[in-house]
């Protein structure tokens, strides 16, 4: 099993510690509901250092990465950075995956830690033909979410870059305590903050991470675990790799067109999603809200009505949302139950509850 | 505590005469988390040891729980609806669940003591 150089921060903080994707990672410290309300109305950190850093370099670096991905990496520009998939033939996800557009020539993959080694091999096999290099730099980062309204001051006590500059899906790299440091105002919970990349040792890494604590404790810092982070992420609807998003399901059906560049040229999975988006989606991913009470979990069977015995579906992801504070789901629906308001049941406990199709992302933050 | 019985599956009985106290462990609950809601089961319910009779629910996950013997559920802790928190603060007290009249004493001896479970969840 693996861990970060924050292992022992955790437990010095008493975190629950779990196995997540091959790392013991902390669920939660104290509260996980108090975890969540932090980050939406104050602020809150997250060791991400499982996630998974592939640097891609070399003169065809882009052309590479444009064959291998849904959307146009020549369209970014050194400082910024996207949300894009790793695509199959079948137009459907090896990975999902953030491009840091480091300089020309030069690219940061942040991928998911369950993936890390499979993306790796894929884009070697699958990218061999191009002028580019690979390589593998996960185990060399440490990188830290800061997320909730009050990350940016949090932060900014702790380096001279100006965060107020960096934009939304912007970064720079500067000095954070002394360290070399990439600091991007991206997250995954829905709220605004910073996710900020460094590489070195476990002093350094835990000299970071308790000064965040420190600096935060005006704002009410909390340290949050994972289960935070999933429910954080769920309100927001950015879909979970393994959850919502896999090998089965298309870039169409997970309503993530909007990443998807068919115009760009050629790339893996281009034919089949471009049949797909002139015939249509049959299934697509929807939220969903509870009517009658009852937790929505995963995997739980979605009927299209209380008789019909068969489900259509099951739920890729689910449960109570501590700052909405209802009992939601997502879920990959036949196009012709995704309507707005359409009535489904969830099996809960062995009976059947009704939910209904509502809008998403289930929270959007005021801007 | 030497009325206390445990199963595998954590949940605890505490035996008053032919009555018990159930619930689900110290550690349980530290494994499940924030208990959010407890679905209770039907006083009047006869049930046997192992049936699935009730949930605990955080925002993670359901945990079921089973009945750590058989017989009759005589009564349910409503305070549960309202603070389903006792779970988490008082897993002994406040946070029992439900109460059982005993149909089988012998069950329990099939149970775990205090130190037995102990042991148990050290593994």
């Amino acid at each position: 099993m693996k861990r970060t150089k924050l292992y022992n921060a955790h437990k010095k903080l008493n975190g629950k510690i779990i196995e997540f994707a091959g790392f013991e990672m902390p669920i939660w410290y104290k509260s996980m509901i108090k975890e969540h309300m932090a980050v939406r109305n104050s602020v809150g950190i997250f060791d991400v250092s499982h996630m998974g850093e592939i640097l891609v370099t070399g003169e065809e670096a882009a052309e590479m990465l444009n064959y291998l991905t849904a959307n146009n990496v020549k369209k970014l520009k050194p400082g910024k950075i996207h949300y894009n998939a790793l695509l199959t033939p079948k137009g459907t996800f090896v990975d999902d995956l953030l491009v840091y557009m480091l300089g020309e020539n030069e690219f940061l993959l942040v991928v998911n830690a369950a993936n890390t080694k499979k993306d790796y091999e894929w884009i070697l096999n699958k990218g061999g033909k191009f002028n580019a290099k690979a390589e593998n730099l996960s185990d060399e980062y440490t990188q830290i979410a800061i997320q909730g309204p009050r990350a940016q001051e949090v932060l900014q006590k702790m380096t001279d870059l100006d965060l107020s500059t960096i934009k939304y899906y912007r970064f720079k790299t500067g000095k954070v305590m002394g360290k070399e440091t990439i600091v991007s105002r991206t997250g995954y919970t829905g709220e605004d903050g910073f996710e900020i990349y460094f590489k070195g040792d476990e002093e350094e890494a835990e000299k970071i991470w308790f000064a965040l604590l420190e600096n935060g404790k005006e704002f009410d810092i909390l340290p949050c675990g994972l289960a935070a982070r999933d429910s954080l992420r769920l309100e927001a609807k950015m879909p979970l790799y393994g959850n919502d998003i896999g090998e089965t399901t298309t870039v169409l059906e997970a309503d993530l067109g909007w990443i998807l560049k068919l115009d760009k040229g050629d790339f893996i999975g281009k034919e089949a999603l471009e049949q797909q988006r002139r015939r249509g989606v049959s299934k697509l991913l929807v939220g969903f809200e509870m009517v009658e009470d009852g937790i929505p979990r995963p995997l739980e069977d979605v009927y299209r009505s209380l008789e019909e015995e068969e489900s259509v579906s099951y739920v890729t992801s689910g449960g109570y949302m501590p700052y909405i504070k209802k009992n939601i789901g997502l879920t990959y629906l036949p196009i012709d139950m995704t309507k707005i308001g359409t009535e489904i049941y969830i099996g809960i406990h062995g009976g059947k509850k009704k939910a209904k199709v509502v809008p998403t992302p289930f929270y959007k933050r005021e801007k | 505590m030497s009325n206390i019985y445990f199963t595998k599956q954590h949940e605890y009985v505490k035996v008053e005469g032919d009555t018990g106290f159930c619930g689900i462990s110290n550690f349980a609950q530290e494994e499940l988390g924030e208990v959010i809601k407890v679905i209770l089961p039907e006083v009047g319910k006869k049930v046997s040891k192992g049936d699935e009779i009730c949930y605990v629910e955080s925002p993670k996950e359901s945990a079921k729980v089973y009945a750590p013997v058989s017989g009759e559920i005589v009564e349910v802790n409503s305070k549960l609806d309202d603070e389903p928190e006792l779970i988490n603060n008082d897993p002994y007290g406040e946070g029992w669940i439900f109460k059982i009249k005993i149909s089988n004493p012998d069950e329990i001896n099939e149970l775990m003591d205090e130190e037995a479970y102990n042991k148990f969840i050290e593994g």
